[in-house]
């Protein structure tokens, strides 16, 4: 009795090939290869040096690459090499397509527009004209990241960091994005903030079928958000599976010292 | 309903090695073969550390064997798990393979209704039924009302492991492992987890247990299984 394959799977959304990057002669990753489906969410993990943000910069178009090819998708022009694109084609894949969620809100949002302005400008930026209907959707993704849309006027410098991180990730999602990058979305969150946020990421994720891109140190982080861990050291991916499974029964040394150096509470 | 057994194991093999601890290495079992077909609930024996959970644990995906083959029926054809890529593994618990572990393990914060509708609307189940059909198990499971509001974090051992219990039986997994599902419940709440696995049972579900209950074991295994037998030398 043989084992056949159930499914086909869907084809992938993004295709990272080969992805390597040198910073001169220190390497920032190296040979990185991986596939994510729409619906998938795919964790990032390792320590502070480890080559994880220079990877989700080179996958997101920010850093371009040494060598290697980052295909995505795209609504345009089917499955491409994103640093083939031209400039301007590029960026307007990213607007429409893509979101990210920096660690630091401040890094994502406009400090001088109002937060509604904020949640309202991608939509701005791909066309929309009718100003009503942004406001009703702004007000309507306001509301499902929990924000008290009477404040939709306030600046977010008059926001909590943890309300000011939920404007992010509506202005992040208010576009109908398939594919949005996190880098330690959490990270500068107290726990009891980063608990409600990564229960509502993750029940936007599943309600909205993204495939998420994750970077984060936080084990706890990552076994609550990702479907699939990559495990990096040195600017090399060491262990890649389900994220359970390379949780509780890591294969690679590094892997097991890591898993091994979450303190408990 | 199939003729075929619904999971599958062969050759498995699992030996733990500790790159940190010297290279330890820790055999726990080899060439370790099991089927279980529908209605068939299989419980596995043997004393403490002999590798039940281990097993059970590398049929979920969770620990990866170091050998063999772990074969769950699905769509009419089998998937390996211990082969197949992570979205496949991912596909098999969503829709077939469901785990009942001792321990709660969920986003903190969220309340025990929402955590049970979960699975449901997981599976594209309108957010009214999930409601309904988790509220129906809730009560079958006795948990109080006025905790459905509340998250599970300071509920008692026992309340917790109801909510693990009802996570796990709102979707009718045609394959379910079972580790120690009733460890912390008093003697009435151990009768109606047995009657939910029998009711899944009699509908065609196929299960691995640990149960170190003898009266729960009796009244649930169609056989037992030694997993000592296929210990590995160390």
């Amino acid at each position: 009795m043989n084992a056949i394959p159930g499914r086909i799977a869907p084809a992938p959304l993004l295709s990272v090939e080969g992805l390597t990057k040198w910073y001169g002669h220190v390497l920032g990753c190296r040979d990185v290869a991986f596939d994510l489906r729409p619906g998938e969410v795919l964790g990032i993990v390792g320590e502070s040096g480890s080559g994880k943000t220079t990877l989700l910069n080179c996958i997101s178009g920010k850093l371009t690459p040494t060598s290697g090819e980052v295909r995505f998708d795209t609504r345009r022009f089917g499955l491409t090499d994103i640093y083939g694109l031209s400039e301007p084609d590029r960026r307007r894949m990213q607007r429409e397509e893509w979101g990210f969620v920096h660690q630091n809100p401040r890094d994502g949002l406009r400090m001088r527009v109002s937060g509604g302005a904020n949640v309202a400008e991608p939509l701005m930026n791909l066309g929309g004209r009718h100003y009503g209907n942004m406001r009703q959707a702004t007000i309507d993704w306001l509301d499902r990241v929990e924000l008290d849309t009477r404040r939709i006027d306030d600046k977010p410098r008059n926001f909590s960091g943890g309300m000011q991180q939920r404007i992010q990730v509506a202005r992040n999602l208010i576009h109908g994005p398939r594919l949005v990058f996190m880098d330690e979305p959490t990270g500068g969150l107290d726990v009891s903030v980063q608990a409600r946020l990564l229960d509502l990421l993750r029940e936007l994720v599943r309600d909205l079928g993204l495939a998420v891109i994750i970077v984060t140190h936080d084990m706890a982080v990552a076994r609550l958000m990702a479907d699939r861990l990559m495990v990096m050291k040195g600017g090399e991916v060491v262990e890649t599976g389900l994220t359970d499974q390379v949780l509780d029964d890591p294969q690679h040394p590094y892997t097991q010292l890591l898993v091994s150096s979450v303190l408990q509470i | 309903m199939t003729d075929k057994p619904l999971i599958i194991v062969e050759d498995l093999a699992k030996t733990f090695v500790l790159h940190n601890a010297e290279q330890a290495t820790i055999p726990v079992f080899q060439d370790l073969t099991l089927q279980v077909a529908a209605g068939e609930c299989v419980v596995l024996a043997g004393e403490s550390g002999v590798g039940k959970s281990t097993l059970m644990r590398s049929i979920f995906g969770n620990y990866l064997p170091t050998q063999g083959a772990v074969k769950v029926w699905q769509d009419g054809a089998y998937v390996d798990i211990t082969k197949a890529n992570p979205h496949e593994v991912l596909e098999v618990r969503r829709r077939t393979l469901g785990y009942v572990s001792q321990f709660l393990r969920v986003i903190p914060r969220v309340p025990t209704l929402q955590l049970v509708m979960e699975p449901l609307l997981e599976n594209g189940v309108s957010f009214q039924e999930a409601k309904d059909r988790a509220s129906e198990l809730l009560s079958a499971l006795r948990l109080p009302e006025a905790h459905w509001d509340l998250p599970p974090a300071t509920f008692s051992g026992g309340e917790q492991q109801r909510v693990n219990i009802a996570r796990s039986f709102i979707r009718k997994y045609p394959v379910l492992l079972l580790d120690e599902p009733t460890a912390s419940l008093d003697a009435e709440n151990r009768a109606i987890v047995v009657r939910l696995i029998k009711e899944a049972l009699a509908e065609g579900a196929a299960m691995i247990g640990i149960f170190h209950d003898l009266d729960v074991r009796d009244a649930v295994a169609s056989r037992l299984f030694e997993v000592s037998q296929f210990k590995a030398a160390a």
